[in-house]
Order: C-alpha cells, then sequence, then structure tokens
C-alpha cells in the first residue's frame, strides 16, 4: 500500500460510494438496536456500547458528587454550623465529594466514554484491541462505584479524600472499603490504558501514520501512558494502607515504626500524573472542537502532539509540589519547584496554538464551541494560579487554603469538567443520533460560566486571606476577615448557579432524546473518520477510506440545507 | 499466508478461515502483536505495583538499616534460597513449554506445564512452611488482630503492637552475639522487628498472591494443552502466561538477596 503524505486531497475522508441519504440517521440498524436484547447489552464487545454505558454511570457519578458540593456550600454560607453540627459530619462530605468527583467522575469521564466511543472510528479501526477487556473495565468501573455506594451506607469517611495517615490508619469508618472502591477503579483506568496504548500501536490501518492521527488520539495516547505507568503506585499505596488499618503493619503509621510522609510521596507520585490523565483528554477535545468550529486547520500540529507527550513525562517529575509543607527538604522543594514551572509550557504552547487556530478563522458558537472557549479560559486561570502555587513562597502561604481549593476547581472543574461539556455537546449526535436545541445549549453555558466564576473567584480572594480549607466553621476569622460571609455567600449562589447549568445540561441534552430531530452524519462539518458513519453509528465501524487525508481540512465539505449537516464535496 | 514476515504463528494461517482469529483484527499477526504488547504493558504495571514496595523498603532501610540487620536474623536462608531454584527452575520448565507449543509438541508442552505446575506448588509449599514458623512465634504483624477476630471474643481489639514471642526471639538474638539485653534495647529491637516483618510479609505475600495467580493461570493453559487448543499455528496464550510467569520470578530474583541475604 502506498504511503500517502500530508496532502490537502481533494476528497479528505471521501468514502467511495457515499450517499447523501446515509447521512440522515436510522436507528433501525444503528449499534443501539442491534444486536438486540438487555443480554447483548450486558456481554457486549462492541466499544460503541461501552462507551455509552460508561457515559451513562459517569453521569450519575457526577449527579452524585454534584449533590454533595451543594452540601457543602450551603453549609460554608454562613459561619459556624448551618446544616451540619460538627466537624466530623462536614468531612465526611468533602472527603466523599472529593473521592467521587475524583475517582468515579474526572478520571474515567473522558478516556472511558468518549475515549472508547470514538478512539477506533477515528483511528479507521473495527473496535479496540482487546475488546473482552474493555468490558472487564466497565465492569470494574461498576463494582468500584458500588464499593462507594456501600461507604455511603455504611457512613462514610472523614479523612479528606488524600487518606492521609496517621489519622486515616486508625479513624472510624469504613475506610478500607473506601480504598478497596479506589484499588478496584484504578484497575479499570489501567485497563483502559492498555487497551488504548495497544490499539494505537497496531491496529492503525494502511496511511493512518501517527502524525495523520487525530490530536484527540495524541491526547489519549498520553493519558494513557500515565493510567498505566501512574495507576498502579496509587494501587500498592492504597493496598498497603489497608492492610495497616486492619493488620497493623507499620509502613506509614509512626507508632508503628512507619514513616507518614512515605504515604504523602506515594499518594502524589500517582495523584499529580493523576491530574494530568484528567486534563489531556479534556485538551484533545477542546483541540478537536476548537478546529472545527473555527473551520479551520489546528495551528501547530506537531507541537500540541509533542505537548500531550511532554506533559505526560513532566507531570511524573512533579509531585512534591503537594508536600511543600511536609517537612521534605528545602533543597528538593526548589527541586520540584522548578520541575512544576517547566511542567506549565507544554499547556501554554497548547493555549497558544488554539489561539492562533481560531486566528482568521470562521467561529461558530456553537455548545461545543462555547465550552471549549469557556475551558481556556477558566483553565488559563486555573494554571497560572498553579504558578503562584508552584513558587515556594507563596505555597507556604496558601497552602490549605481556600485558593488551592479554587485552583485545583479551575483547573479540573473549569478545564476538565468543561471539556467533558464540549465532547458531550461535540459528539452527542453521533452517539444518540439527535440533535439538541443549540440556543439552550449556549444558555448552559452561560449559565455555568458565570455560576462557576462566581463560586471559585471569592474562593481565591478569601483564600489568599486566610480562609482555610476543610473548615466548616470560621466564626473565629471573622474578627479579622468579617467580609468572608459575603464572599461565602457569593460562592454558594454561584455554586447553585452552576450546577442549575449542570442541570439544564442534563435537560438539554436528555430532552433532545425525545423531541429532537434525526442528526445528520456530520453535523458540525468535522473531517475526522468517525463522522463519515451515520449517526448513530451502525454496529460493525465503516472501513476506513482507501486514502487517509488530513481530519483538520475541511474545505471539502459542504453544508446540505435538506439534511442539515455537512457532507463530503463529490469529486 | 508466506513472505518475510511469516512466522510460525501466521504460516498456514488464512484470515478467513482461521477460527482463532478475532474479527477486529485484520490478520493473525497483528493479533499475536497486540497481544504481546498488551500483556508487556501489562508487565509494566506489575513492575510498577511492586516497585511502590521496593521503594519502601529502599526508604526504610537507608533511614534505618538496623531493621533490616535485625530481622534478616528471623529469615531461614536455606529455605528461601531453596525457593529461589525452584522458581528459576519453574521459569526453565515454563519457557520449554512455550517452546514446546511453538513447535508443536503437545506431549512436551503438557510436560513442561505440569513441571512448572509442581514447582510452583513446591514454593508455595515452602513459604507456607516460612509463615508457620513466623505465626507459631508471633512474628505476624496483626497476628493478635487475627486471633482476636477468630476467636469470636467481644471487646476491644487488642492494640496494634508487635510483640512478638520473647523468649524465641532473645535467644536467636543471642545466638548472633546480642545476650542479655535489658528491657528498653529488647523492646526497640522488636518494634524494628514489626517493621522488618510488615515489609516482609508485604513483599512476600503479594508475591505469593501473583504466584497463585500464576497457577491458575498456567492450570488453564495446561486444560487447553490437554485439549490440543496450541500448535503452531496458535501458541498465544502460552507465550503471554509465560511472560507473566518470567515476570513472577523475577520479581522474586530480586526479592530474595533484598530480604534475605543482608549483611
Amino acid at each position: 500500500m502506498e504511503i500517502n503524505f500530508f496532502t490537502r486531497s481533494p476528497c479528505a475522508c471521501y468514502q467511495p460510494g457515499y450517499r447523501m441519504t446515509d447521512s440522515i440517521s436510522s436507528t433501525a440498524n444503528s449499534y443501539l438496536t442491534d444486536p438486540p436484547g438487555l443480554r447483548s447489552w450486558l456481554f457486549t464487545l462492541d466499544h460503541k456500547r461501552i462507551g455509552l454505558m460508561f457515559l451513562v454511570a459517569i453521569g450519575a457519578a457526577l449527579a452524585l458528587g454534584a449533590t454533595f458540593a451543594l452540601l457543602i456550600r450551603t453549609e460554608l454560607t454562613f459561619p459556624g454550623p448551618t446544616i451540619v453540627n460538627s466537624g466530623y459530619a462536614y468531612n465526611r462530605l468533602f472527603t466523599l465529594h472529593g473521592a467521587i468527583m475524583i475517582f468515579l467522575f474526572i478520571l474515567p469521564s473522558m478516556p472511558s466514554s468518549f475515549g472508547n466511543f470514538v478512539l477506533p472510528m477515528m483511528l479507521g479501526a473495527k473496535d479496540v484491541a482487546f475488546p473482552k477487556l474493555n468490558l472487564f473495565s466497565l465492569y470494574l468501573y461498576v463494582i468500584g462505584v458500588v464499593f462507594f455506594l456501600l461507604v455511603l451506607v455504611f457512613g462514610g469517611v472523614d479523612t479528606g479524600w488524600t487518606f492521609y495517615p496517621p489519622y486515616s490508619t486508625g479513624a472510624a469508618g469504613p475506610v478500607v472499603l473506601a480504598v478497596v472502591g479506589a484499588f478496584i477503579l484504578g484497575f479499570s483506568s489501567i485497563f483502559t490504558g492498555i487497551n488504548f496504548l495497544v490499539t494505537m500501536h497496531t491496529m492503525r490501518p494502511p496511511g493512518m501514520t501517527w502524525f495523520r492521527m487525530p490530536l484527540f488520539l495524541w491526547a489519549l495516547y498520553g493519558t494513557a501512558i500515565i493510567q498505566v505507568l501512574a495507576t498502579p503506585v496509587l494501587a500498592i499505596t492504597l493496598l498497603l494502607l489497608g492492610v495497616e488499618r486492619l493488620l497493623g503493619f507499620g509502613i506509614f503509621d509512626s507508632e508503628l515504626g512507619g514513616d507518614p510522609v512515605l504515604f504523602q510521596h506515594f499518594f502524589w507520585f500517582y495523584s499529580h500524573p493523576a491530574v494530568y490523565i484528567m486534563i489531556l483528554p479534556a485538551m484533545g477535545i477542546v483541540t478537536e472542537v476548537i478546529a472545527v468550529f473555527s473551520r479551520k486547520h489546528i495551528f501547530g500540529y506537531k507541537f500540541i502532539a509533542f505537548s500531550s507527550i511532554a506533559i505526560a513525562t513532566l507531570g511524573f517529575l512533579v509531585w512534591g509540589h503537594h508536600m511543600f509543607v511536609s517537612g521534605q527538604s528545602p533543597i528538593v522543594g526548589m527541586i520540584f519547584s522548578a520541575l512544576t514551572f517547566t511542567v506549565a509550557i507544554p499547556s501554554a504552547i497548547k493555549v497558544f496554538n488554539w489561539l492562533a487556530t481560531m486566528y482568521k478563522g470562521s467561529i461558530g458558537l456553537a455548545p461545543p464551541m462555547c465550552f471549549a472557549l469557556i475551558f481556556i479560559f477558566l483553565f488559563g486561570i486555573g494554571g497560572l494560579t498553579g504558578l503562584f502555587l508552584g513558587a515556594l513562597a507563596t505555597n507556604v502561604h496558601v497552602h490549605d487554603t481556600a485558593f488551592i481549593v479554587a485552583h485545583f476547581h479551575y483547573t479540573m472543574a473549569g478545564g476538565a469538567l468543561m471539556a467533558f461539556l464540549a465532547g458531550l455537546y461535540y459528539w452527542w449526535p453521533k452517539i444518540t443520533g439527535r440533535m439538541y436545541s443549540i440556543a439552550w445549549g449556549q444558555i448552559s453555558a452561560l449559565l455555568i460560566f458565570i455560576g462557576f466564576n462566581l463560586t471559585y473567584f471569592p474562593q481565591f480572594i478569601i483564600g489568599s486571606r486566610g480562609m482555610p480549607r476543610r473548615y466548616f466553621d470560621y466564626t473565629r476569622l471573622l474578627e479579622a476577615h468579617p467580609e468572608f460571609t459575603f464572599y461565602q455567600i457569593i460562592s454558594t449562589v454561584g455554586g447553585f448557579m452552576f450546577v442549575g447549568g449542570l442541570a439544564l445540561v442534563a435537560f438539554v441534552l436528555i430532552r433532545s432524546l425525545f423531541a429532537g430531530r434525526p442528526a445528520p452524519a456530520n453535523p458540525w462539518g468535522a473531517a475526522t473518520l468517525e463522522w463519515q458513519c451515520s449517526s448513530p453509528p451502525p454496529h460493525e465501524n465503516t472501513p476506513p477510506p482507501a486514502e487517509v487525508g488530513n481530519c483538520y481540512v475541511f474545505d471539502d465539505l459542504r453544508y446540505d440545507e435538506n439534511i442539515k449537516g455537512y457532507v463530503n464535496r463529490e469529486s | 499466508m508466506t513472505g518475510p514476515n511469516t512466522t510460525n504463528a501466521t504460516r498456514g494461517r488464512d484470515g478467513d478461515n482461521d477460527p482463532q482469529l478475532a474479527h477486529h483484527f485484520d490478520t493473525p499477526r497483528r493479533q499475536y502483536d497486540s497481544a504481546r504488547l498488551g500483556m508487556w504493558i501489562f508487565l509494566v504495571t506489575e513492575i510498577l505495583f511492586f516497585g511502590g514496595l521496593f521503594c519502601a523498603y529502599g526508604v526504610f532501610r537507608a533511614n534505618n538499616p538496623a531493621i533490616f540487620f535485625d530481622g534478616h536474623l528471623f529469615l531461614d536462608k536455606p529455605l528461601g534460597a531453596f525457593n529461589t531454584v525452584v522458581l528459576i527452575l519453574s521459569s526453565l520448565t515454563m519457557a520449554l513449554a512455550v517452546r514446546a507449543a511453538q513447535t508443536g509438541r503437545r506431549r512436551s508442552l503438557v510436560a513442561c506445564l505440569v513441571a512448572t505446575i509442581v514447582c510452583a506448588l513446591i514454593f508455595m509449599g515452602v513459604k507456607g512452611v516460612e509463615y508457620k514458623q513466623k505465626w507459631d512465634h508471633r512474628m505476624v504483624p496483626g497476628q493478635d488482630k487475627i486471633f482476636h477476630w477468630f476467636s469470636g471474643e467481644k471487646g476491644p481489639e487488642p492494640r496494634k503492637q508487635f510483640r512478638p514471642d520473647e523468649s524465641y526471639v532473645r535467644a536467636r538474638l543471642a545466638a548472633e552475639g546480642f545476650e542479655n539485653l535489658d528491657q528498653e534495647e529488647y523492646d526497640r529491637r522488636a518494634a524494628r522487628l514489626g517493621t522488618f516483618m510488615g515489609v516482609y510479609f508485604s513483599l512476600t505475600a503479594l508475591h505469593a498472591l501473583h504466584v497463585l495467580a500464576g497457577i491458575a493461570a498456567i492450570f488453564w493453559i495446561f486444560i487447553g494443552s490437554i485439549r490440543g487448543r496450541f500448535g503452531r499455528q496458535y501458541f498465544t496464550p502460552v507465550d503471554l502466561v509465560g511472560l507473566y510467569w518470567h515476570l513472577v520470578d523475577m520479581i522474586w530474583i530480586y526479592l530474595f538477596p533484598l530480604l534475605y541475604l543482608i549483611h
């Protein structure tokens, strides 16, 4: 097979025999209904079905985590006990909010749902390399969720999602259940990572070279590397914690001769790369969406591709920046601080490339693009505040304050969650075969944007002025800082607005299932391969075209008013 | 299929008629390559999994070498050495099994797999003997708690302190020249011993779990080989289980000197 080079071929992804009427969705023969029956879903090997089931479960996890978020916000609105009476109760709220959001929602959110659904189609493969392992990943995820639900049933844990010993080795409550749940979820993540790495290495069709792959796949590749290398370290850390609780092995508990700071090193050795598991696929989605909705070739393809790998690599070298005040030596602190500054660089490269892509592009503000733009803004703020935290002096000042809380919410919620929503709005027509109301989607984006900023910006302010995190009663701080209550009230109003916006997103999308018009194959005019098949896709993936073209060239697509979607220009 | 890329894995296999070829792979060769790559990546995750424990070992040993010196006095070197030889032997038989599968020698394959399982079981048996020795002298961390759980007694759980059989420990230390320890010194050494035992049991128990999983996997291959599932055309599972088994062996090869051969 002749290798085709990077050319602007007249027909980007022309599929011989492709007809316009193929664009109109017909669920009669899609992956949703073919094969029929509940058993075929429960034991499916189809990556599209697995991705969809992950999506549903992940959405439920988001709702659960958001519920805890609202409880926290309500409690913090006024100083003193508001809806909970004790620190113990409040500690359980933020522990569960953190653990659910991180382990059940964000970490699997993009790789396991969109990654599973889209990766084989974008690549031109028939499925992932190990479909049974994929199904096993889904089962492990569900089992992990069950463990966390059991934790809730048994009263929750109050150790913080970070499970620091010596408190966690002796704390009351189902810590071992929580830790086992996270262990199992970790393996779900590892197996997804293995699947994606092998798929991308061995199942690219002829012509789909590394540098012809869409950038979302490069992002998933970086993510998979981290999933495979970092998650086992979390697994052993949690295993040792559980064993220490149950049997008194003295690894972390100083009373038994252990070292609590060792736990912090192990824990953050995973958990820092974990945040890159969260953000890399997010950035991949933003890359795709920005290119499509600027109708312009992505700027700096290779820079973006390599920056994903650079983030994955550098992300392993900076875990100590979570431990500047743990008593580690100042030299070690300085080294981690310097490395933390370097890991910001690839992220900044991506932001510049996105902006350069948009420059002189033809920008369409459909909901995916709204969220991608929101991502750039909010992640920009989050990332820059990360630099403040990477600097030793400022870190010591704001460590364990609301400033940190604001920083990671700007990056995780203002970043990863926004990109998740962008991906949801972007691929929804493909996954379900339905179009949703664009106007209401845009309204949801606005509501979320305003609500989010109202929630978290005040937390930067009060955090820098000394409001500690994980405190439920800040009455004593009011003497020196009477304005804290005011900012907390704004934050709570914003929180409800933010969650209201999320509820609106859910409403818009679910309503589309009943009242949305059938989606064409390519409503957005994208040039990656998953848009070549019908919406929703058939059970068997569409074979890739004989010539793999450039997936960021949009000239070869024209809008067809009859189907309200894009079709390939006939040659 | 003939050509430069033909191997035993692909010779004679026709994509359309090959029952072992999964629907999503184009060629059997690609399926085999994918499977091997997937297994290697899984082995990397296993290395990182154990790596955390080895790192804990390193940190403790660097910060407090006395823990490890005292601790290794209580491990049985001859038994450990015997186990090492047994496990290396099992790796040899496993490698021979893979070769037998690749060359289509079914009887040889079955024999080698049986030998591997036997070696693995011997390893587990010796481990059991060692663990029992520790248990008898109350040197398993958390032993008191385990007694408490199984005894059905009500009341508070015993405090998480490591309290080994004092006469045994004193006797062992005296044999090395540390005689007539006063109570404070003894307590200090006993506490150190607790940390060592924690690291020892974590490492070896986790390894033993992996050996058990390996035995199960080899047994599965053994059943398959009896049924004639593997041959020149298709031996991927044997290959992959072999890779896994070699990793398990290699981890023990690191464990043995680090735990048993401390100077």
